[in-house]
């Protein structure tokens, strides 16, 4: 086989790289021998290829590697941050619904019924704009005229509403008295053959 | 002439022994030895960023995202590819997206419309048949190298940093830019011989051979 400049140049580069077949290799060493242009092509270029895949070709701006490690740095800390956040969240939620999940069955089971004051059964239907007494030293609050008033001498007057916003509570005696007297009825007290009469005649009553 | 290939400063080597045992404790969780599993391949991938989007900007930031992608994907790198590959490819896939983005493929077009198969005659004929590797100690040398590179097309530079700089073999620059392997072997011819071109002229006027420590004498 005999090849020409032409052909020598167009497979100079699959000639370096040991991508010709052995017939083509065979002829271009050949023209190499007797050609100083091509010898001189095949010089060069071997130079181009050698030079560049130098590593000293593969400069990078100067604080590349310090920028570089710092984001991965930063990514690691990330990833790692997120893991230890889920975790942080995970174990006590789930030992907040462990202990709400055992309330709520103990609940279930052992307390089929609120258990309520007797005291608190008359605030479910005084009237919130009823006039009520309070006095120094106790902690009830009563329809003037109450006997149970001790310090007479320090009562003030106010709402029931106000009276049980302050943290007062109603009298057993005289808050009772006037509910059945005005006609209310507590609402422990309604039998059950009287459920779904009409509801207490005094509107507007307190169900805190 | 019985040379069929050129010994490369930085032959093709499959990973070691020792980096394959960092890339299994990094996908067992070992988290703080990514750094040490990609530092001796930082400055290829952003060489091959640069090759790319001609910033320099650009290329860390992109290299820089390579890494971060490639540490999130390192549950996926099989031991059967070379790491070094893997991590170029990721490279170069995300340099053409971002070169995607900011849309300088219509800037670069122009030049690409050239028909790549059109013969290619060399212009310069000195006598360039070697250049000590000491050369490359010189900024001036390794400056005039880059401009050069940076002189071709961009179809033409990639291939070259790709299969020339970066090592990857035919296949692997064909698949790496999306091309046929037909297509970067012509590239690849057509790039080298140009820049033999270019730096022949350079040759011929002796700033290769003025190393500061031979006071102007050559040494071969």
């Amino acid at each position: 086989m005999v090849v020409n400049c032409e052909k020598v140049w167009r497979e100079i580069s699959n000639y370096i790289d040991g991508d010709v077949d052995a017939a083509l290799r065979s002829a271009m060493d050949e023209h190499f021998q007797s050609c100083r242009k091509c010898a001189s092509v095949l010089a060069g270029t071997r130079n181009v290829i050698q030079l560049y895949g130098d590593e000293r070709m593969l400069e990078v701006p100067e604080g590349f590697s310090r920028r570089l490690e710092k984001r991965i740095a930063k990514s690691v800390a990330v990833k790692r941050t997120r893991w230890v956040t889920w975790a942080t969240w995970l174990i006590p939620a789930a030992a907040i619904a462990l202990i709400a999940g055992g309330l709520k069955l103990t609940n279930m089971f052992s307390f089929p019924r609120p258990v309520r004051s007797i005291l608190a059964v008359p605030a479910n239907n005084i009237p919130p704009d009823l006039q009520v007494l309070v006095a120094d030293g106790s902690r009830l609050f009563h329809v003037p005229g109450c006997d149970l008033i001790r310090n007479k001498t320090s009562l003030r007057e106010m709402t029931a509403k106000e009276a049980m916003q302050q943290g007062y509570v109603p009298c057993s005696r005289c808050l009772k008295q006037y509910l059945k007297t005005q006609g209310v009825r507590p609402r422990d007290e309604d039998p059950d053959s009287e459920a779904g009469e009409s509801a207490p005649t005094v509107r507007g009553e307190l169900n805190p | 002439m019985s040379e069929p290939q050129i010994a490369l400063n930085r032959p093709r080597q499959a990973s070691s022994d020792r980096e394959q045992e960092v890339i299994a404790n990094v996908q067992c969780g070992r988290r703080d030895s990514f750094y040490e599993l990609v530092r001796p391949y930082e400055r290829r991938l952003y060489a091959a960023a640069f090759a790319i989007l001609r910033n320099e900007n650009d290329a860390e930031d992109t290299a820089q995202e390579a890494m971060l992608k490639a540490f999130a994907n390192i549950g996926k790198f099989r031991a059967q590819a070379r790491f070094s590959t893997w991590l170029i490819q990721i490279a170069v896939n995300e340099a053409l997206m971002r070169r995607r983005r900011q849309q300088t493929v219509v800037m670069e077009g122009i030049d690409d419309r050239r028909d790549q198969d059109s013969e290619y005659t060399p212009r310069e004929f000195a006598d360039w048949r070697e250049v000590p590797s000491e050369a490359l100690e010189r900024k001036e040398v390794r400056q005039r190298l880059a401009k050069a590179l940076a002189s071709l097309d961009r179809k033409y530079r990639e291939v070259f940093v790709l299969r020339d700089m970066e090592q990857l073999n035919i296949q692997e620059t064909a698949e790496a830019l999306g091309i046929s392997a037909a297509s970067v072997k012509t590239r690849l011819l057509r790039a080298r011989l140009m820049l033999r071109d270019l730096l022949a002229a350079g040759w011929e006027q002796g700033w290769f051979s003025r190393l500061p420590f031979e006071k102007g004498s050559k040494p071969w």
